[in-house]
């Protein structure tokens, strides 16, 4: 039966945020699958050589399509061909902002630092605001007045996600703001999680970037044509679909306000370029639980911990599959949320300081323990 | 002038090179380090951005990187190095006497 939730306010400046504080849930301590300290040291190693590869094949792969681009452009072929471009320009630049972000890509902290700031740039995000919303994320993963990136709520606003298919919501949200970053001016989201001390490096940081988006504006006006701007700025919009793809499967469709991330985050199989484009963050559960074990080392991670974790979605359709169609379910009943079944040598999911009755009660329902080991795939919250 | 007070944390091979331990003395925590070098140093147990266990971080260098959020500090001197902490941790004095390693937890 649905049980009825009042619809939340996701905001970060809303009556949520002193909720989830109430209930302990801000800043906690989450569930960790239990790792022998010398394998996570093994895993937590960094390496200067496969982010190398990886980032000296992706500007390959963007100069030689870029190229190809110029070439074509003004035919029909420069529709394939800047499709490739653009997938390519904004899907790794988004796993490589996250990645550097964390600084844990590279060894050497320059390196992360130098493609940090490139890919935040070509994503759009400001890079020091977005690396606190991402500190936030990771401190409170999907607790709802506290976590500035959840994609969408519940129920899914479906207008919101279909935009996001060009980048047509958040990219001028983020415009917007880099406008305001200029004048030296955060608005009052920002405020909640960028410290004072990061306010200024915030404002040079979105000078720079409207700058360089001034001058390809201007270099277009000059040659009478939009091919700059296909190759720099615009890509971050025509070219977010599979990257908008992997942003779905990460969280939604699962549990809000949990203390474990196997319940909220979403490990699925990948095929070779997939995981190169995404620098392994389908093994979302893993990086969640352990932020500091670098990209390249995630399915070594995924080994050590699998027998502690639901098993991973076969596929990235399959992921996308079931995250639609529990966000469908959540339009009619904004309770719903998947629940996978935990392998027999698993600990029982843990929900939160202070247990929250409707996902326990809803636990039990569904499987008659409070650990969700069922077959069960989804319950009415 | 406060008496330096000793206390004794662990084995001095307890701790493996490049790596941190926890040491719980009281109602206080403290991450204790062995470097490369077989050089012992001793910092507060919680990051300053969140209160995390640095020892369940990630020992590089003379670099101790937070398990939560990967913010880094130099655990010689304290010094924050990477977002997102942005104020230093403090240090204690730590000496190796007959095997064993003290820290001297004053305030």
């Amino acid at each position: 039966m649905a049980a009825a939730v009042k619809k939340r306010d996701y905001s970060l400046i809303g009556p949520e945020g002193k909720l989830a504080q109430e209930r302990g849930m801000v800043a906690a301590e989450w569930y960790q699958s239990p790792i022998p300290r010398p394998r996570m040291k093994e895993l937590m190693k960094r390496k200067n050589g496969p982010a190398i590869r990886d980032t000296v094949l992706w500007f390959a792969l963007l100069a030689g399509t870029g190229w190809l681009g110029t070439v074509v452009w003004g035919t029909w072929w420069a529709v394939p061909v800047f499709l490739v471009y653009g997938i390519l320009y904004a899907t790794p630049g988004d796993s490589r902002w996250h990645e550097c972000g964390h600084g844990t890509a590279f060894k050497t902290p320059w390196m992360n630092e130098a493609i940090y700031q490139i890919a935040s740039f070509m994503v759009l995000r400001s890079a020091t605001p977005w690396r606190w919303s991402h500190t936030r994320h990771h401190t409170d993963t999907y607790i709802v007045g506290r976590d500035p990136e959840i994609l969408t709520e519940r129920p899914p606003v479906w207008r919101i996600l279909f935009m996001q298919i060009l980048h047509l919501y958040g990219g001028p949200i983020e415009i917007k703001r880099f406008i305001l970053h200029c004048f030296g001016k955060l608005d009052a989201h920002e405020k909640e999680y960028i410290p004072p001390s990061e306010f200024n490096k915030t404002f040079r940081e979105a000078r720079i970037y409207l700058l360089i988006l001034l001058g390809v504006v201007a270099t277009c006006i000059w040659q009478g044509s939009l091919l700059p701007a296909m190759l720099i700025g615009l890509p971050s919009f025509y070219g977010v679909i599979l990257m908008l793809c992997f942003g779905i499967t990460q969280h939604l469709g699962l549990y809000d306000d949990v203390l474990d991330h196997r319940l909220n985050s979403r490990t699925m199989k990948m095929n070779p370029v997939l995981r190169f484009l995404y620098w392994n963050m389908n093994y979302h559960v893993e990086h969640h639980m352990f932020p500091m074990v670098p990209y390249h080392a995630l399915p070594a991670l995924h080994e050590a911990m699998k027998d502690d974790t639901p098993a991973p979605r076969p596929s990235l359709w399959a992921a996308l599959r079931e995250a639609i169609g529990a966000m469908i379910r959540q339009g009619k009943d904004p309770g719903y949320a998947v629940i996978q079944p935990l392998p027999e040598t698993a600990r029982p999911y843990m929900y939160g300081l202070q247990e929250i009755p409707y996902i326990t009660e809803r636990i039990r329902q569904a499987t008659g323990h409070t650990n969700g080991k069922t077959d069960t795939e989804g319950e009415t919250a | 002038m406060t008496e330096q007070k000793w206390v004794e944390v662990c084995g001095a091979n307890e701790i493996e090179q490049e790596d941190v331990i926890r040491f719980d003395y009281g109602d206080r925590t403290f991450a204790v380090y062995r470097s490369e070098d077989d050089d012992y140093y001793a910092t507060d147990g919680y990051c300053t951005h969140q209160r995390f266990h640095l020892a369940d971080g990630f020992v590089m260098g003379n670099t101790i990187e937070c398990p939560k959020h990967n913010g880094r500090f130099d655990y010689t001197t304290g010094k924050a190095k990477k977002a997102p902490v942005c104020v230093d941790l403090k240090t204690y004095p730590v000496k190796v006497e007959n095997g064993k390693v003290y820290l001297s937890a004053n305030e």
